[in-house]
């Protein structure tokens, strides 16, 4: 199925998602919305227009400067339907920007000019993303370069992937098919031809996928414990009965809300955490002393990535 | 100082040195408009050649590299040196003072230095065609303007200089208001395209000087490698979109709020009927001025600022629609039982009219959260600028030119000409960027040289399109060409405009007035 023809309604793509139906529910609203403004005030014009030539050099008209009633009228009226227009925005975006809990998390990174797909258990695909039907799935993307954007017309979301940090966006297609991504942000010569496609199979089809092909490598998750291993343990415990160190607790970490020096407070995300290791004085936990040193440069990318799964798992 | 019958601003003084260094606002005016028509040429052929590009997927002229180059060319040419100064630097700098009833500007030797900064700004902008040329788009963004090729910062630098021209401009302009009207005209008495210059003029001195410091900020990161936007560097490349934006959103009423005044003196005057709701016209200028500079987040929802961001921006923006709707509705409204011609300006601002009109539509699609995170950096948000911009300020510039042609020049352009041209460039703009509204829905991106089959045939729609208004701009720059050298003798008030700058000579003498004009009543008196 092609996701690029006007397939759906009011020229919109077919929508394969639920959020992607409510998109276009209020875009046909403000598309019928503006079409009736349109025809008002183009209307207005022409009867105006072929009404009232100018017949004669003397002609009169009336010294018309204003109507306080209808000016405040036609400042109200759209202002109401501006602001109707705006909170249902708000309402859709809110789901768009509502990660579900049981999402499939696949990470994606975005350079000059391909996309790759990285799935929990290892396994890599570059072009090509394929995700179970009815799944929540959940992209956590960056970038190795420069600014990209992550646009999937059919499930009418877009987000900038950007390098040096974590930007992220779900969908659960409901139909199966495949469909288009584009690259959204200019990012060069091949700008245009920075193209993936998004499988959506069935769920047996997708475990079948998955397990296909033997583990290249390691998992994210895995390649975090070894480097536990390696740099963090001597400060971190992965659990408090381990003994005090130097620096907090490795024990749900993740989601754990701190309280800094200055009194405010950080949610440890994916942000925070690759944060802490590259610029490690930025934000210090209360009661502990700046003393971690920084492990930029030391660590790539796909370490960092690794170490945060890892942190994720250590409850 | 009285003159001669027949001695006007053009003819006192002759030779290229008496233009070069005039202190003369009309003069200068001259300057912009030639400056101006000979970048849009430019900034034309860039286009031409884009839709010639995009008439069939797959690299047709061009390789992707040359193709970027090409259209941020197109961008920066049309943004920074055509539709920024169009309105106020041109029509402006020569309007003001004849519709305020004054002399000139309030410092004339600035005025010059303004063009002068617009040149030399411009000279070094195509510079970088020689440096390895730019391909950054218009907007620069981080880091991706780090990183590529060294003609970027010549671009960065000529904007910055060109900023200047911009910055001066509007303090002269604020300044020339405040002081420099004529005796009796209070502000409420002041014609509607001077209090479109003059929120203009306010966002020209508070905004221009913000993209200044970040064209700045990004040439010192590039040059010396100081980390402010590169993440490499530990910058925050959405920290430049701030900035930018900062700048960048103001700078589209900066391009539509004289459009907006222009059309104002064009309704009335062809309505032969007084303004409807002055006072909501001049002060929703004002508003529309303040509001934007606190929208400039909704080109920036996916850009991974915070989502509550995001809805602030989203609101605010549907602020700025309310005013924006006030001002269309009240030109409407003013031609109700006028007495109304269609001379070639008023088709220009009735063509304004139905074209801003869907530009402001899909403008408040594009501010609702939802629907722009699906339309942002694809067609539709190539054809909705395109329909403020170029069917905005664009038509509303030809318009001003054919309207103010006799009091520049003293003669007429071809009526049957302008017309022609004025149906090509219409019917052209709407089948050019139309179907660009298709192509966005259907999710086509924006900045792609290459596409995918699907999207053929609406693309050469579009090109057609953009050869038909290629064709119209160029039968209008003849038939203005034409009526500067050999157009028909005008009145001094061919189209009975009641404004000062009708009451007197066309063309205008050098100090405009030769007795100073005393002001008794408001500026569209049609009783």
């Amino acid at each position: 199925m092609s996701s690029a023809t006007s397939t759906g309604s009011h020229f919109m793509p077919f929508a394969a998602t639920e959020v992607a139906k409510n998109v276009d529910t209020l875009y046909s609203f403000l598309l019928w919305a503006s079409f009736i403004s349109f025809v008002l005030v183009i209307g207005g014009l022409i009867i105006f227009a072929s009404q009232y030539k100018r017949k004669g050099q003397d002609d009169k008209t009336p010294y018309i400067s204003h109507n306080t009633t209808l000016e405040f009228l036609w400042s109200f009226i759209p202002f109401v339907i501006f602001m109707v227009v705006f909170v249902w925005g708000w309402v859709v975006y809110y789901q768009m920007r509502t990660f579900p809990e049981d999402s499939l998390e696949v990470a994606v990174t975005g350079q000059k000019w391909s996309w790759n797909f990285t799935y929990k258990n290892g396994r890599n695909s570059g072009g090509s993303l394929t995700v179970p039907v009815g799944q929540n799935v959940k992209l956590l993307m960056t970038s190795t370069d420069v600014l990209h954007s992550f646009f999937v017309p059919a499930f009418r979301i877009k987000q900038d992937v950007i390098p040096g940090r974590y930007t992220a966006v779900w969908f659960k297609a409901d139909h199966e098919g495949t469909y288009n991504v584009f690259c959204t942000e200019y990012c060069g010569d091949n700008h245009s031809g920075m193209l993936a496609k998004i499988n959506v199979v069935s769920r047996e089809a997708f475990d079948e996928y998955l397990s296909n092909e033997p583990y290249k490598g390691l998992s994210p998750v895995e390649i975090g414990q070894k480097i536990y291993a390696a740099s963090c343990v001597a400060c971190h415990t992965l659990n408090p009965s381990e003994g005090v160190r130097p620096g907090p607790t490795f024990h749900g970490v993740f989601g754990r809300t701190e309280e800094l020096e200055d009194g405010s407070t950080v949610v440890v995300d994916e942000n925070y955490i690759r944060e802490s290791i590259l610029n490690p004085n930025a934000k210090i936990v209360k009661g502990y002393p700046p003393v971690m040193p920084t492990f930029a440069g030391q660590l790539d990318e796909q370490e960092i990535m690794g170490l945060i799964e890892f942190l994720k798992t250590v409850k | 100082m009285a003159s001669a019958p027949g001695v006007n601003y053009l003819n006192e003084k002759s030779g290229l040195m008496s233009w070069l260094t005039t202190l003369d606002h009309k003069r200068i005016g001259i300057l912009y408009m030639i400056a101006v028509m000979v970048f849009f040429l430019f900034g034309g052929i860039f286009a031409m050649l884009i839709r010639y590009e995009l008439f069939r997927p797959g690299g047709q002229l061009f390789t992707g590299h040359l193709y970027n180059q090409v259209m941020t060319l197109h961008g920066a040419i049309m943004v920074f040196m055509v539709i920024i100064p169009g309105i106020p630097a041109f029509l402006g700098n020569f309007m003001l003072p004849l519709m305020l009833g004054a002399k000139d500007v309030a410092f004339p030797r600035v005025n010059l230095i303004s063009w002068y900064c617009l040149i030399i700004g411009s000279a070094i902008i195509m510079v970088a065609l020689f440096q390895g040329g730019v391909d950054t788009g218009w907007t620069f963004y981080t880091p991706y303007s780090i990183t590529t090729q060294n003609g970027t910062v010549w671009v960065v630098f000529g904007a910055f200089v060109v900023g200047f021209s911009s910055i001066l401009t509007g303090l002269n302009f604020i300044v020339t208001v405040h002081k420099l009207r004529a005796p009796g005209m209070s502000f409420w008495r002041m014609p509607l395209f001077v209090w479109a210059l003059y929120s203009t003029a306010i966002l020209q001195v508070l905004a221009t000087p913000v993209l200044g410091i970040t064209l700045l900020l990004l040439t010192v990161e590039r040059l010396l490698g100081v980390g402010i936007f590169d993440p490499k560097l530990g910058g925050d490349p959405v920290l430049f979109q701030h900035f930018f934006w900062f700048y960048s959103h103001p700078a589209v009423y900066i391009m539509i709020l004289p459009a907006m005044g222009v059309i104002s003196e064009l309704v009335v005057t062809f309505s032969r009927k007084t303004i409807f709701g002055y006072k909501a016209i001049a002060l929703s200028s004002i508003g529309i001025a303040g509001v934007s500079f606190f929208v400039w987040g909704h080109h920036m929802f996916v850009s991974g600022q915070s989502e509550i961001a995001g809805i602030v921006f989203s609101f605010l923006t549907m602020l700025v629609g309310v005013p924006t709707a006030i001002k269309v509705f009240n030109w409407t409204a003013t031609m109700y039982r006028g007495s109304i011609r269609f001379d070639s300006p008023m088709l220009f601002a009735m063509g304004f009219l139905f074209l801003f009109t869907i530009g402001g539509v899909t403008g408040i699609m594009l501010a609702t959260t939802a629907i722009n995170v699906h339309f942002h950096d694809t067609y539709f948000v190539v054809a909705h600028f395109h329909y403020v911009m170029v069917g905005g300020t664009l038509m509303a510039i030809m318009g001003g030119i054919y309207y103010w042609f006799p009091k520049m020049f003293g003669r007429l352009v071809n009526e049957f000409w302008a017309r022609i041209s004025f149906v090509l460039i219409f019917v052209g703009f709407n089948v050019t960027f139309f179907p660009q509204f298709i192509l966005g829905a259907n999710g086509m991106p924006r900045r792609y040289f290459d596409y995918i089959p699907e999207y053929t045939s609406l693309n050469q729609i579009s090109s057609i399109g953009a050869w038909t208004i290629g064709i119209g701009f160029l039968i209008g720059f003849a038939a203005i060409v034409h009526g500067w050298i050999a157009g028909e003798k005008a009145g001094e008030n061919p189209w009975g405009g009641r404004t000062l700058e009708w009451q007197t000579a066309s063309p205008p003498p050098h100090e405009n007035f030769t007795t100073q004009p005393v002001v008794t009543a408001g500026p569209y008196e049609y009783r």
